[in-house]
């Protein structure tokens, strides 16, 4: 053996040994269950194959954006009071398509320029544009409106990993989905219960507590009349949680009356725990931060003797009565079960999300189903390799050991690829290993063929090997190239099942490059090496 | 061994066969996709509702759909799937039963609607077969049939995930009775789920839910996805090669991937995801084809300055035709052992992979070669050069020596 071809098996086994560590790591345990162990550590199985629910969401940004030019609407009201500029009406006329958009009607002319300057001096993420009849448009600027958007989009996907936390799912995923669509993607790996997922996190869970002036009422006319028609304006009425029909109550109804200022919120919460209340039926404790206490505090301390309703979402969970001043501690109860007061406390805990969420996809692959999987996967797999291998030997004899070889170095590199990028594994990816070792087997074929070609030419072995990979060389970048860009593009507009296809199949391209010329070359060479001169190669 | 040894067939004279067939094939397809199944497509595109229930005994579809029309969903659609004795049914729902407001409700109908006679005959109980391990957990936690004290929450915990766990992994999602877990559980633990659950007849396996919105984001990705791998084919081939072979290889890619869809539209199989990722696999598997043969008549274009362009071609395909066979041969043993041995969830990828390689193998002989001919006379005819290509200096191969890396 000369020295560069020394040289070039020194490589190949590097590569090698490399890309078997890529699959197993160092394996703790050398057994045949610890090798498989190693396996599952390094290369992940997809959804499809381990089972998990998978769950695409859109966030309604609008929301976000409402929030702000809601808040817009109040600045804009009180200051044009202060400055005794004169207003017919302000409004959103179109709040579900166009948040961003205020309209505000009959400026007096005269007026017109110190309205422009107040909006740019207060308002300055707004622009003011006038149009017919005195009136104004004022908009929020795009840029203001994109980053609001953009913003709910990552707070949400913060929001929502949060609370996946908390229920302890092992490596979920949770992404922005699509490109600019204002999608989430969400696949828990192992979570056979989508029902319970999505209710833990699309529950907005906004805390509220409140003094209620009234209540409770068995409807909202009779709370209209015990008020002589007219509601206190700092108070609205609240539903109460339905508490099942009584003997006095028969529609099961109850609402209260409570007032528009929350003295905490959910936002001045530390920690909730899931807990029993005095009579043992489950309840939510809180605690509260140390300013939220304090305010709290000044809060009951001034109202002893009032109610307190606790609200959440707009709902009111409990009306007490308040004995004393309360530092920073309260218990939410009303007819919980266990598993509801757990929920509740975990997203009491993470945070509200900053815009309601819609579900455009959910799928779920039961485990039983991924099992069944990966074995047809893996017996596909190993049948059709299988077949390609013998047949190479069949039909080219010892070059054939020699395509062999390469195929399964090309395998080995494949998964190697995988476990040190961390790709994942889905079945259709498997479809893509086994589309690799058939595509694969192309490049052995191309170089065979033309050896073969160049020997009827009446070539010498070793020329004849020396144009055969020359000619084929051409043909086999020419190949792969493209299939590596329709590869490619797959993989950047496919979505998950698609995605795991297009990034085997990647790999498997990038290394049969290596295995099918250089790896296949260097077993010519060494062949060729140990030949008299004239004898015949066997292909 | 060899099964072709200097074959020497005049391919080129047969094009007007070829171009009969592939015609006949194409205006087919054409047909069907216009006017009679248009193109099938699957839930992923078509946004829908599919429900896939595995029973413990042989499944009666037409009682299955009688228990879901009662429950108040139209048009569901009921089929067996799978293996026969693997007792599986599929139930799909169309677009209109799944709103984007509640996602999940038609599942859960159908869900009800299976349940249906069972769950009335155990009033306030719950399904052992269709429900979570967090839910048995919880149930368990309430019950404490072990009495357990201050570990009750993870070892009851774990007991419920080594319940789902048996249900799902060793009996394929199906109990036939709560005492079957004889091995699982203790029985005291078997008499508190004997008092709180029943089981059906039925587990649910797996559940796609598209809402339309995500169905018509897919369907412009696909198409996307699609017009862009054959631009990129174009631009790189016009780069290696003259144009006119890039347009060729196009124009022969369009023909599978339209016949390949013809056929899916013919059958009325549909169109998933998958399937399209396969019909991606077959551009690139075709296109593999084409530049092989285009290869060949680039290398002898420079060596037979004097032939004609159709002799040149001929020869070339002849050359490389042991390479075609043989290729698509093994590629399609590959293809052939998953549609055998990939399960049902790759069947129709694998199915447009079988048509897509013979497609693919026949056009780049059948099609791609004659349009470069076809081309190359209608040239001819306007007195330019009728002989072999021009072709841009350095392209090619020619030189051998310096291009391997040996």
């Amino acid at each position: 053996m000369n020295k560069t071809l020394t040289w070039k098996v020194v490589v190949i086994v590097a590569i090698l040994l490399l890309f078997v560590f890529g699959i197993f790591g160092i394996p703790r345990d050398w057994s045949g269950k610890g090798l498989v162990a190693a396996v599952a550590d390094r290369i992940h199985l997809g959804l499809d194959l381990r089972g998990g629910t998978h769950l695409i969401l859109q966030v309604q940004v609008n929301d976000a954006v409402n929030v702000d030019s809601d808040n817009a609407v109040a600045r804009l009201k009180e200051d044009l009071r202060k400055h005794k500029i004169n207003y017919a009406d302000i409004a959103k006329p179109d709040p579900v398509n166009h948040p961003e958009t205020i309209v505000v009607k009959g400026v007096p002319p005269e007026q017109t320029s110190d309205f422009k300057n107040l909006v740019s001096e207060r308002l300055p993420d707004y622009d003011a544009s006038s149009g017919a009849e005195n009136s104004f448009t004022v908009s929020m600027k795009p840029a203001t409106t994109s980053e609001l958007k953009n913003r709910a989009v990552q707070q949400a996907i913060e929001t929502i990993r949060n609370r996946i936390d908390q229920l302890g799912v092992n490596e979920p995923v949770i992404q922005e989905h699509g490109l600019g669509q204002y999608q989430i993607l969400v696949q828990l790996p192992g979570v056979d219960d989508p029902a319970r997922v999505k209710e833990i996190m699309q529950s907005t869970a906004m805390l509220e507590l409140k003094q209620s002036l009234g209540g409770p009422y068995s409807s909202e006319q009779q709370a209209l009349q015990d008020h002589g028609g007219v509601l206190p304006p700092d108070a609205v009425l609240m539903p109460g949680k339905s508490i099942g029909a009584t003997r006095d109550n028969e529609s099961g109804e109850s609402w209260y009356l409570i007032t528009r200022a929350a003295a905490v919120t959910g936002r001045d919460l530390r920690t909730a725990e899931p807990t029993r209340d005095e009579n043992g039926q489950p309840a939510v404790r809180f605690i509260l931060t140390g300013d939220g206490g304090r305010k709290f505090y000044a809060f009951t301390s001034a109202h002893v003797g009032d109610f307190l309703a606790v609200v959440l979402d707009n709902k009111v969970q409990e009306v007490a009565v308040i004995k004393e001043g309360i530092h920073d501690t309260g218990i939410i109860n009303g007819r919980f079960t266990e598993q509801q007061t757990q929920g509740l406390a975990m997203v009491l805990r993470s945070g509200a999300l900053p815009a309601s969420i819609k579900y455009l996809e959910e799928r779920t692959v039961g485990p039983s189903l991924g099992a069944d999987s990966i074995r047809s996967g893996v017996r596909a797999a190993l049948a059709g390799m299988l077949a390609v291998l013998i047949f190479m030997l069949i039909y080219y004899r010892w070059a054939g050991v020699n395509a062999d070889v390469a195929l399964i170095l090309n395998l080995i590199i494949l998964l190697g690829f995988m476990g040190y990028f961390g790709a994942v594994l889905t079945l259709p990816g498997i479809a893509g290993v086994i589309l690799t070792v058939g595509m694969g087997v192309d490049s052995n074929v191309l170089i065979f063929e033309r050896i073969r070609e160049e020997l009827r030419n009446g070539k010498t072995p070793p020329s004849a090997v020396e144009q055969g990979f020359s000619h084929a060389w051409v043909t086999i970048v020419d190949t792969h190239v493209t299939t590596i860009v329709s590869a490619a593009i797959l993989f950047i507009f496919g979505t998950g099942p698609v995605k795991g296809f297009a990034t085997t199949l990647v790999f498997g391209l990038a290394a049969n490059l290596f295995t099918a010329v250089f790896v296949s070359r260097v077993i010519f060479d060494w062949v060729l090496t140990r030949k008299q001169r004239g004898e015949a190669l066997s292909i | 061994m060899e099964f072709f040894r200097n074959t020497n067939i005049d391919f080129l004279g047969k094009k007007w066969y070829f171009l009969a067939f592939s015609l006949i094939f194409s205006v087919a397809g054409i047909m069907s996709m216009l006017f009679w199944h248009h193109i099938p497509l699957g839930v992923d595109f078509r946004g829908g509702t599919l429900v896939y229930v595995k029973y413990s005994h042989t499944p009666d579809p037409g009682a299955i759909h009688a228990d879901i029309e009662r429950a108040g969903l139209k048009n569901a659609r009921v089929q067996r799937y799978g293996q026969a004795a693997n007792n599986e049914v599929l139930i799909a729902l169309d677009i209109q039963e799944t709103s984007e407001q509640d996602l999940s409700k038609g599942k859960d109908q159908i869900k009800e609607a299976l349940q249906g006679p069972a769950a009335s005959a155990h009033a306030d109980k719950q399904d052992l077969n269709n429900t979570s391990s967090l839910a048995l957990a919880n149930y368990l936690l309430e019950k404490n049939p072990l009495h357990l004290d201050a570990d009750a929450n993870p070892r009851y915990t774990a007991l419920a995930q080594a319940i789902v766990d048996y249900r799902d992994k060793v009996k394929s999602g199906v109990l036939g009775s709560i005492d079957g877990l004889k091995g699982v559980a203790d029985p005291a633990v078997l008499a508190s789920l004997n008092d709180g659950f029943f089981v059906s007849d039925f587990g649910i396996r797996n559940v796609e839910i598209v809402g339309p919105q995500v169905g018509q984001q897919l369907r412009k990705q696909a198409m996307l996805a699609t017009l862009y791998s054959l631009a990129g084919m174009l631009v790189y081939l016009g780069f290696r090669f003259e144009w006119i072979y890039g347009v060729a290889a196009v124009l022969t890619v369009f023909h599978d991937t339209l016949i390949t869809v013809g056929a899916f539209s013919l059958l009325n199989w549909e169109i998933s995801l998958t399937v399209i990722a396969a019909i991606l696999t077959l551009i690139g598997y075709s296109n593999n084809d084409t530049i092989v043969v285009f290869d060949r008549i680039r290398e002898n274009v420079k060596l037979l300055r004097r032939e004609k362009l159709s002799d040149i071609v001929n020869k070339s395909i002849n050359q490389t035709l042991s390479r075609t066979i043989l290729t698509a041969g093994l590629t399609f043993l590959t293809v052939l052992a998953l549609f055998l041995f990939g399960g049902e969830v790759l069947h129709g990828f694998s199915l447009a992979l079988v048509i897509g390689i013979l497609i693919g193998t026949y056009s780049s002989i059948a099609i791609a070669a004659p349009i470069l001919v076809a081309y190359q006379d209608w040239r001819g005819q306007r007195g330019q050069r009728a002989i072999a290509m021009p072709l841009r200096a350095g392209a090619g191969s020619g030189q051998p020596k310096e291009k391997v890396k040996a």
